[in-house]
């Protein structure tokens, strides 16, 4: 037997596919509407999910057997915010833009569905190990939607990838833009990136009918 | 035997054909078709079906359509100052051959992309599902070359209809499960996706687009534009009246969108109700508008003063309060469906029709974000009406017993 059994394989897998924190519980909207105009974004705030849900994960999951269930909150609160805080200096050292763009909605994972709901549902009720691969795998699923719903976003909004421009040249009028095509404006709006993600939801559960309810 | 009967014996023998239901859509479209209801039961028998109800709006709408081209042709040259102003509706220059070839060319692709994008959506859904083809968007194909610029590239308008009918309609369940207009969801669409193509004074007149910048510029803003920025108004209120301004392709003829209206109420399709109420709703927060100069609130370096100070009643006349009402707010899907509902529902539309004109400046017509925001509002509008009609009846009932 390998470093991962069966079991711990679909604790990876499964939030990526047909229990995505994302688009089968619907939780961690908002940032995932409000920080996808970007592919780089979209990237760096899953590395930031992933990072936070992971190690937290585990914290609370060593601490289980120790926190008071009255305060559990407060202490799972307290873990989140610890560790968002040492993101939020990372990036403020590393990558000034970038954490401009995201401004306040790294300071936002503090209060992300999906890391309260795995501590709550998850960590306090297992093992550290089961615990991590169980953070690394919600925290993938989000990423997931986040960088297909950044990839179309920032392509069919700005034409670009990465800041990179692949389509040609919007003002110069090169590439696709010499036939006429233009950047689409409502791609960059929020709106757009709700719209996405129903339409992702649309085609997932189209192609797995178990996946719909009533 | 004549022609009626022929149609109808010629559909039984082929009724086998793959092609049958094409047939029929053609049929069905001017003849009334011959089946019947089963016998048993009582049933009122009317003609009036979908296709028929969509058919009379697609009839208000054609002067509409036809007024649209030539207009599109005229203000094209009288930008270029080749002709000369028309006076009033009948103006020698107004209709003539040139302006309608102008406007063919122009406006006929609209309409091609707009029926043939909208149907393929349609069939490709309508093969998913396994039901016949629906006659839903026979209107919403019509009303959407009306209400978007004439100079707009086909191939948004072709991105923005497989959006609306989409998102607008097909994710809902179909025809008469969508809470939005579907075609103001396409003009929506347009409107956030490429503003630079759907507002400020380039897009209204055909060929301004490509003269901008160019020693031959030609400008062509909307009377709403100029209001916006506090500029003066070059056109007179009959020119507003029988649409010789520069707008959208089929709305800048109020004449003939009343002739519409008449046409829809006299017919029962549309609502006289909600067309009514709306333009009250609009009337009023104009005058309230007006109350707000008149009482010195405003100064008139405002950026708000000059739509603000409009007279109450030309909010009417220009821009798109008219056939928004007409041929938008009383679509019977997304309509409020009670009587005491459509008056609120009506004068909603027309109250924050005038709000948003005025005080979102980027926004001067504020007319299809009124009736969406409506739109989604209208079921719980009905809710409450009901509700409000139970509970006075259960008072009755109690003071009957008691």
């Amino acid at each position: 037997m390998g470093l991962l059994s069966k079991k711990d394989v679909k604790l990876i897998t499964d939030p990526l596919a047909d229990n995505n924190p994302i688009t089968i519980q619907v939780l961690g909207i908002c940032s995932a509407l409000a920080i996808t105009a970007e592919l780089k974004a979209s990237l760096v705030m899953g590395i930031a999910v992933l990072f936070v849900l992971g190690i937290g994960n585990v914290v609370i999951s060593l601490m289980r057997n120790i926190i008071p269930s009255k305060i559990r909150i407060i202490v799972q609160l307290i873990v989140v915010a610890a560790l968002v805080i040492i993101v939020d200096q990372v990036l403020k050292a590393f990558a000034f833009e970038l954490s401009k763009t995201l401004s306040v909605f790294i300071g936002l994972i503090i209060t992300n569905c999906i890391i309260m709901g795995r501590f709550e549902a998850f960590a306090l009720a297992n093992g550290p190990w089961k615990s991590f691969l169980d953070g690394i795998g919600n925290a993938l699923g989000y990423a997931v939607i986040l960088v297909i719903v950044g990839f179309f976003r920032e392509l069919l909004g700005s034409g670009t990838l990465f800041g990179i421009p692949v389509l040609g040249d919007a003002i110069e009028k090169t590439g696709v833009y010499s036939i006429g095509y233009e950047n689409n404006g409502f791609m960059l709006m929020p709106p757009m990136a709700l719209i996405v993600v129903g339409l992702i939801i649309w085609i997932q559960r189209s192609r797995n009918q178990d996946l719909i309810e009533d | 035997m004549g022609l009626k009967e022929k149609l109808h014996s010629f559909k039984e023998q082929n009724k086998d054909k793959k092609w049958i239901p094409a047939f029929n859509a053609l049929h069905t479209f001017l003849y009334l078709p011959n089946e019947t209801t089963h016998s048993g039961g009582t049933h009122i028998k009317a003609a009036d079906d979908l296709k028929r109800t969509m058919n009379t709006v697609i009839m208000a709408l054609v002067p509409c359509l036809i007024f649209g081209m030539f207009n599109a042709g005229y203000q094209h040259y009288l930008a270029l100052g080749e002709i000369d102003a028309a006076n009033g509706f009948l103006g020698a220059s107004f209709w003539t051959l040139d302006n309608l070839i102008v406007g063919l060319w122009q406006v006929l692709p609209l309409v091609v992309v707009s029926y043939g994008v909208g149907l393929a959506v349609e069939f490709v859904f309508a093969i998913i599902k396994g039901h016949e083809v629906e006659e839903g968007y026979l209107v919403t194909g019509m009303l959407v070359p009306l209400i978007v610029p004439v100079d707009i590239p086909l191939w948004m308008l072709a991105v923005a209809v497989i959006f609306g009918v989409v998102i607008g309609k097909e994710v809902f369940g179909g025809t008469g499960m969508n809470i939005l207009n579907p075609a103001l969801t396409i003009r929506a669409f347009l409107f956030f996706a490429y503003p630079t193509w759907m507002s400020g004074d380039k897009v209204w007149v055909h060929g301004a687009v490509e003269r901008a910048g160019t020693p031959d510029a030609i400008s062509g803003e909307t009377i709403l534009g100029s209001y916006a920025q506090n500029n003066s108004v070059v056109y007179d209120y009959a020119d507003m009246f029988w649409g010789l301004i520069p707008g959208s392709v089929g709305e800048t003829s109020k004449f003939l969108i009343i002739i519409g209206a008449l046409f829809l109420i006299f017919s029962k399709i549309g609502s006289w109700r909600i067309i009514l109420s709306t333009l009250i709703g609009a009337l009023v927060m104009g005058l309230i508008f007006n109350g707000v100069v008149s009482a010195g609130w405003i100064a008139d370096s405002s950026k708000f003063y000059g739509l603000m100070s409009v007279p109450f009643w030309q909010h009417l006349i220009i821009g798109s309060v008219l056939f928004g009402a007409v041929f938008m707010a009383t679509d019977p899907v997304t309509a409020s469906q009670t009587n005491k509902g459509k008056w609120i529902y009506g004068f909603l539309i027309g109250f924050l029709s005038i709000l948003i004109r005025v005080f979102n400046p980027a926004y001067p017509e504020g007319v299809f974000l009124a009736i969406l925001l409506m739109n989604v509002f209208a079921p719980t509008i009905d809710h409450y009406v009901v509700q409000g009609n139970v509970k006075k009846r259960m008072k009755r009932l109690k003071v009957k017993t008691a």
